[in-house]
């Protein structure tokens, strides 16, 4: 009887052991998930704060770009089109030229998602281009956690871990987070 | 959809028929080889003692001394070892032939492998005479058309089965690989290397023309892109140049130039979209631009929310660029 018993037990062992694990895995499996789009109905605005100032306790709003953020396929996709769209004859591989660079902790307009997404959407004084219209949506999302990436801001266990050009920086699923400041650049050249 | 020659036994050029030639080497001695030695083992087992459980172990052979080697295995050997020297030889003399095929007045093309398409660039020593165009080679009958394969992003294969073997597009790294068809007609061809989700959508069509129709062809793909003729078709183009299409897709003779999707300076000449996904119709084009994942999932054109108005018209633009 006792042998029966320690024997039902190692069964159940075995069995929490592997719902276990394939829970993991489960988890695991999202950094992999791939969106194939269908082409968006309606565009929604996301909520942009345009002023730094809020009464109370600084609300963020990053649930809104998290599904590309934690997606490897997503950020790999935003770094080919930060190449594609020609982002870099600008900001460079992240370093900046003749835009700021993107791989410091310096926001001149905001590190939240929905304010990376307005600065492409819309464009900035003094020379960002506004894509709104020339991009499809989910692209711009995707561009987003990338260009967040580049300063350690999403999961790093999603980010890139290489790259097809020049690497002049540590991979971004190697870039320690940089706590984000908004301000204007210390380089003169940089300032918009 | 459209067929295209496919088939390695069917060759249309001297390439392929020195190719072709090997292959009825290898068959028929590959098939001897192995008949020779399924029939050897069928006739040992047949051959071998049958033991009766009843019976004691014969042991008796730890005894004897080891049989020498008979004479039918060395004679099999040496066969064999012959057989595969033909081969070798077959292969090298092929080889040889094929590397002396002649190359006066070839054509030069430079085809590029990209996730999941071809960029086929016809050079000329006249720079005003070189084109682009994507998924569809056009080739004069007779003529011998020298290819220089690169590779984009990752490692792809050039493999026309009715026109030569296969080479491989290693990116960083030039080859080149030269046929001639001698015979009119569509041979088609795909990718030999596994290269990526689509890597079955991406087919390449050789169009072998007589050398009128080819030298008439190449003139009309020298031309930039047709004006619009249509008030529709105007609208169309201007679309296309506001909308997202200019991002990658480049039209000779109008400002959109991006260079990371097929030229579409003279779509409408061609037999398929997105890489011989779909037959070019207005509708298969219609359905294609506004969401091309659903035919071909992964690739890198995204879907686009057009509304119907403007779909028509920049496919109505599209469909006049012959």
């Amino acid at each position: 009887m006792n042998d029966l018993r320690s024997g039902s037990d190692s069964a159940c062992a075995a069995r929490v052991t592997l719902a276990f694990i394939v829970a993991l895995a489960a988890t695991g499996c999202q950094r992999e998930t791939r969106y194939f789009e269908p082409p968006t109905k309606a565009v929604t605005p996301p909520p942009v704060r345009l002023s730094q100032i809020q009464p109370g306790a600084i609300a963020t709003n990053t649930a809104l770009a998290q599904k590309y953020e934690d997606n490897a396929y997503a950020l790999s996709e935003g770094q080919r089109l930060f190449r594609w769209y020609n982002c870099n004859g600008c900001h460079a591989n992240g370093g900046g030229d003749k835009g700021p660079a993107l791989m410091d902790n310096v926001w001149i307009y905001g590190s939240e998602p929905a304010q990376i997404y307005s600065t492409i959407v819309e464009g900035r004084p003094n020379g960002m281009p506004s894509f709104g219209g020339h991009i499809p949506e989910n692209q711009v999302w995707e561009l987003v956690a990338y260009v967040r990436s580049l300063s350690g801001l999403v999961s790093d266990t999603a980010a890139p871990n290489r790259t097809d050009t020049m690497q002049v920086k540590k991979p971004e699923s190697n870039t320690e987070p940089q706590k984000p400041v908004v301000a204007a650049p210390s380089n003169a050249s940089e300032r918009p | 959809m459209i067929g295209g020659m496919h088939d390695v036994q069917v060759p249309a050029g001297a390439q392929a028929h020195a190719i072709a030639g090997v292959w009825h080497w290898l068959l028929p001695i590959c098939t001897f080889v192995f008949v020779a030695i399924v029939v050897a083992m069928l006739v040992a087992l047949w051959r071998a003692p049958w033991l009766r459980e009843t019976a004691a172990p014969d042991v008796s052979s730890l005894w004897a001394p080891e049989p020498k080697i008979a004479r039918t295995v060395w004679a099999a050997v040496i066969a064999s070892t012959l057989l595969l020297l033909v081969l070798l030889a077959v292969s090298v003399f092929t080889d040889r032939a094929l590397a002396r095929l002649p190359l006066a007045n070839a054509l030069h093309v430079q085809l590029t492998g990209y996730q999941w398409w071809w960029e086929a660039r016809y050079d000329d020593p006249d720079p005003s005479r070189i084109f682009t165009t994507a998924n569809e080679l056009h080739v004069p009958v007779g003529r011998p058309v020298i290819v220089t394969l690169v590779g984009a992003d990752v490692i792809h294969s050039f493999w026309v089965p009715s026109l030569h073997g296969k080479k491989d597009l290693i990116p960083g790294r030039t080859q080149t690989i030269s046929f001639r068809a001698d015979r009119p007609g569509v041979y088609r061809g795909t990718c030999a290397e596994y290269c990526g989700y689509q890597h079955a959508h991406m087919v390449l069509y050789v169009v072998a023309d007589a050398p009128d129709d080819y030298a008439q062809w190449a003139q009309r793909q020298r031309a930039p892109a047709r004006p619009p003729a249509t008030a529709e078709e105007r609208r169309g183009r201007d679309l296309f140049l506001r909308r997202s299409c200019a991002m990658c897709h480049a039209i000779d003779g109008t400002p959109a130039q991006g260079q990371h999707a097929p030229n579409l300076t003279h779509v409408a000449g061609r037999m398929t979209i997105g890489a011989g996904t779909l037959e070019n119709t207005a509708a298969r084009r219609a359905a294609w631009i506004l969401d091309p994942q659903q035919f071909k999932p992964g690739a890198n054109m995204p879907p686009e929310n057009l509304p119907p108005d403007e779909l028509a018209a920049i496919n109505a633009y599209l469909g006049s660029l012959q």
